[in-house]
């Protein structure tokens, strides 16, 4: 059985699609990746299309269905690279993926995703720290 | 040695007769469905049969370079482009020419008596309007060709440019109507650059867009939702009150695409958004 191969790249996944992805295979790809998530606690996905250059809708919604399992795990995902045909089948078929998070390439679908984290962390920790006043209030 | 042929005689003899018999089997077999007006038709099949004639009078019959056929040849090409420019097929434009053959058949028979001669008179008339025809498919080609160059040049006129702003920051400026193909051609060079200079932010300036329909506005967003899905943002500029009303009026949600009234404003948000302050000095002087 063929796998995507998923990345751990510190608090992340990195996933390069580099093979033509046929339906299978993608919903092998959303097993990998869910079980991965859980596993590793990750909080964000990296999925590097640039190497693709067919979609079909099947693939489409798969993008999209990442994208929303991922969220239900509290991982953020960003699509990144994907090429200019890529993007008009997509319009075309209807599928403009609201939910994803997109990026020109890797190293700015990192930037987002460090943010993103970064962001996250911050208002925990404030959160936290109103949750400690509080506690000192009383 | 040039054949001997009766055909010049013949043809001058019974001009008339041959004109309106060639007339009736035009419209008869469906030269009327041709969108050329019966008078029009009728000048047009007397001033051919008129060259025709002089051609074959004042040289050989066979040879076409010759000058006699000039204002033969001219006659054809000038009747071949307007048909061509009216959307005629090469078939159309052809069987002109060709449905002469029958009329001119028929002459001969009628007019020669001696079999044998009968068939060396079609054999030359054959030969002679075949090779107008074929002269004629050339022409229409030719002029189908001019259509096609002319018709590029204006699409190249309309093509839109994307230019750079500045590092990370593209601008689209349309100008004239958006229709699906000219859309397809925006959108596909707009991501092109995209890919080609990294950008993130790429503004669509619609200033010189003279009304916007429901489809215009659908091309846009398709435009930037292609954009989105690459990781670039777009920002629409320039539009005008009255479009800003029809969008309105028309019930299009540009759901959450950044939108300003001129292409400074977009410009500027767009350098903020990549970072980017300016900050005004005094003038020194």
């Amino acid at each position: 059985m063929e796998h995507i191969p998923i990345l751990r790249m510190g608090d992340f996944l990195l996933i390069t699609v580099q093979v033509d992805m046929h339906d299978r295979l993608a919903l092998q790809l959303l097993e990998d990746l869910t079980a991965r998530i859980v596993d590793f606690g990750t909080r964000g996905v990296l999925i590097d299309i640039s190497a693709l250059d067919v979609v079909d809708s099947f693939i489409g919604r798969m993008l999209g269905n990442i994208a929303s399992i991922s969220r239900i795990l509290d991982a953020q995902t960003v699509v990144t690279g994907m090429r200019p045909a890529v993007a008009i089948t997509l319009v075309e078929l209807g599928l403009s993926l609201p939910g994803i998070r997109t990026a020109l390439n890797v190293e700015r679908g990192m930037e987002i995703l460090r943010q993103q984290l970064h962001a996250n962390r911050f208002v925990a920790e404030e959160a936290l720290q109103e949750e400690g006043a509080d506690v000192a209030n009383d | 040695m040039p054949p001997t042929t009766e055909l010049p005689s013949l043809l001058r003899k019974h001009e008339s007769a041959l004109l309106e018999s060639w007339l009736a089997e035009q419209i008869r077999t469906g030269a009327g469905g041709v969108p050329i007006s019966d008078s029009e038709l009728r000048s047009q099949s007397r001033e051919f049969i008129e060259l025709l004639q002089q051609a074959i009078t004042a040289g050989a019959i066979d040879d076409f370079d010759a000058p006699g056929f000039r204002d033969l040849r001219r006659f054809l090409e000038g009747i071949t482009s307007v048909r061509a420019q009216v959307g005629l097929s090469p078939t159309d434009t052809a069987t002109f020419v060709f449905s002469f053959k029958q009329v001119l058949f028929a002459q001969i028979r009628e007019s020669v008596a001696d079999p044998k001669v009968q068939i060396d008179e079609i054999w030359a008339a054959t030969l002679l309007l075949d090779r107008l025809g074929l002269f004629v498919t050339e022409a229409h080609q030719k002029a189908r060709e001019a259509v096609i160059l002319r018709q590029q040049q204006e699409m190249l006129e309309l093509s839109t440019p994307v230019v750079k702003l500045w590092d990370g920051v593209l601008a689209l400026p349309i100008i004239g109507t958006l229709d699906s193909s000219r859309t397809q051609t925006i959108m596909e060079s707009l991501l092109e650059r995209i890919v080609e200079t990294g950008s993130e932010i790429a503004i669509i300036d619609i200033t010189g867009v003279p009304m916007v329909d429901t489809l215009t506005a659908q091309h846009l967003l398709k435009t930037i939702t292609a954009a989105r899905l690459m990781g670039a943002e777009c920002i629409i500029s320039g539009i005008r009150p009255q479009i800003a009303q029809t969008i309105v009026h028309l019930g299009v949600d540009l759901g959450d695409v950044v939108t300003k009234a001129n292409l400074a404003d977009a410009f500027k948000i767009a350098l903020s958004r990549s970072g980017h302050t300016l900050v005004k000095r005094a003038v020194q002087k």
